[in-house]
């Protein structure tokens, strides 16, 4: 016998994800969900967020990693509260994972909550955490032809970071092209030019961030 | 990798479902994974044989249906599927493009005994 399901097989994620941002409203803390291919700048980011903006906004960070600390402990040094995840091999964290994190965090002193997600352009896609921006960083190296190599990212993103701009004189990147690519998958996408080594184009990046966390304070939280 | 836990997905769906119907088995269950999901049937395969041991599911086939991407230009409407790396409308040649099919990733239905 034959018995329709019709059921999205992330469904189950879904739901935990809806509960993790519902908990994250409450508390009023603006959430990124911060992704790319290993190595793209990522922990990079993260620092440079914290040390641009800790007078600022108190903020936490999840770190999700195959196996290693490293990055959690480069992050704890700052000074911020930092949760581990160890993933235990696997690609991408999930919202189950997100929220024991969630468990882990003092929520009602948090304004900004940054998730490093496990290094990889294609199994994260379909894991919403709860977060409520989605930032994805695509470094020169990387090559200017990505955006149709990973398009259910870009299209999910609300941020595209071009990063290590500061390379840009010595490689060939085609920035209006894969800017073009980017915008014609996701018209509402915002990119900006950064490098998280010299701090060039962070600011326009870390304006659009901190009104991002006060719409978050002024709809919830206190 | 995310096929694992893609796989645990697909198991506890079939036997939330099966469990319903009060089946004893669960002979077969039916995928819609599109394309652009990134998800290779081999790896879950692998994987549904270590996670359905001990449950009605075991020794279920299970069959995947890919749909192919098909995308539409959002200057012309021209509906087209990619056939190379760069996206571009084969009959405008505009970037604006839109993901009609190819990310489905659900279970269709479930064969039960
Ligand atoms: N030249 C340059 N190097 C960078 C930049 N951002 C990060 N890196 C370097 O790239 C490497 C990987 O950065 P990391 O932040 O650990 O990447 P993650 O794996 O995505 O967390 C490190 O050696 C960084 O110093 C940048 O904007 N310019
Ligand atoms: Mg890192
Ligand atoms: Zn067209």
């Amino acid at each position: 016998m034959e018995i329709k399901v019709l059921q999205d097989i992330l469904s189950a994620n879904d739901a935990i994800a809806r509960k993790n941002q519902s908990r994250l409203n409450k508390h009023g803390i603006l959430t990124i969900n911060v992704m790319s291919s290993p190595g793209a700048g990522k922990t990079s980011l993260i620092m440079q967020i914290i040390s641009q903006l800790r007078e600022k906004a108190r903020i936490a960070v999840i770190e999700g990693d195959v196996a290693s600390t490293i990055d959690a402990d480069k992050v704890s040094k700052q000074g911020v509260t930092v949760v581990q995840i160890n993933t235990a091999g696997g690609c991408h964290l999930d919202a189950n994972m997100t929220e024991n994190a969630l468990n882990n965090l003092p929520l009602d002193d948090i304004d900004l909550l940054l998730i490093e997600n496990v290094g990889n352009l294609i199994c994260p896609a379909g894991f919403a955490l709860g977060e409520h921006k989605r930032v994805i960083l695509l470094s020169l190296p990387e090559g200017d032809d990505k955006a149709y190599k990973y398009p259910s990212m870009f299209t999910q993103a609300d941020v595209v970071l071009i990063n290590k701009i500061d390379l840009l004189p010595f490689l060939e990147f085609d920035i209006a092209s894969f800017s073009n690519a980017i915008s014609g998958l996701n018209p509402e996408v915002k990119i900006f030019q950064v490098s998280c080594k010299t701090g060039q184009g962070l600011e326009d990046w870390l304006s659009w961030l901190q009104e991002q966390i006060k719409e978050m304070k002024s709809h919830h939280g206190s | 990798m995310h096929e694992f836990s893609i796989t645990q997905s697909i198991l506890s769906i079939a036997l939330e479902k099966a469990n319903t119907v009060k089946a004893s088995r669960v002979s077969q269950i039916n995928l819609v994974i599109g394309e652009l999901s990134g998800i290779v049937d081999e790896c879950v395969e692998f994987y549904f044989d270590f996670l359905s041991k001990d449950t009605i599911a075991a020794q279920a086939s299970l069959s995947f249906h890919h749909p192919p991407t098909r995308l539409r230009c959002r200057n012309c409407a021209a509906v087209f599927s990619p056939n190379n790396l760069n996206w571009v409308c084969p009959n405008c040649h505009g970037p604006k493009i839109e993901i009609l099919s190819g990310r489905e990733c659900y279970v269709e239905s479930i064969e039960v005994e």
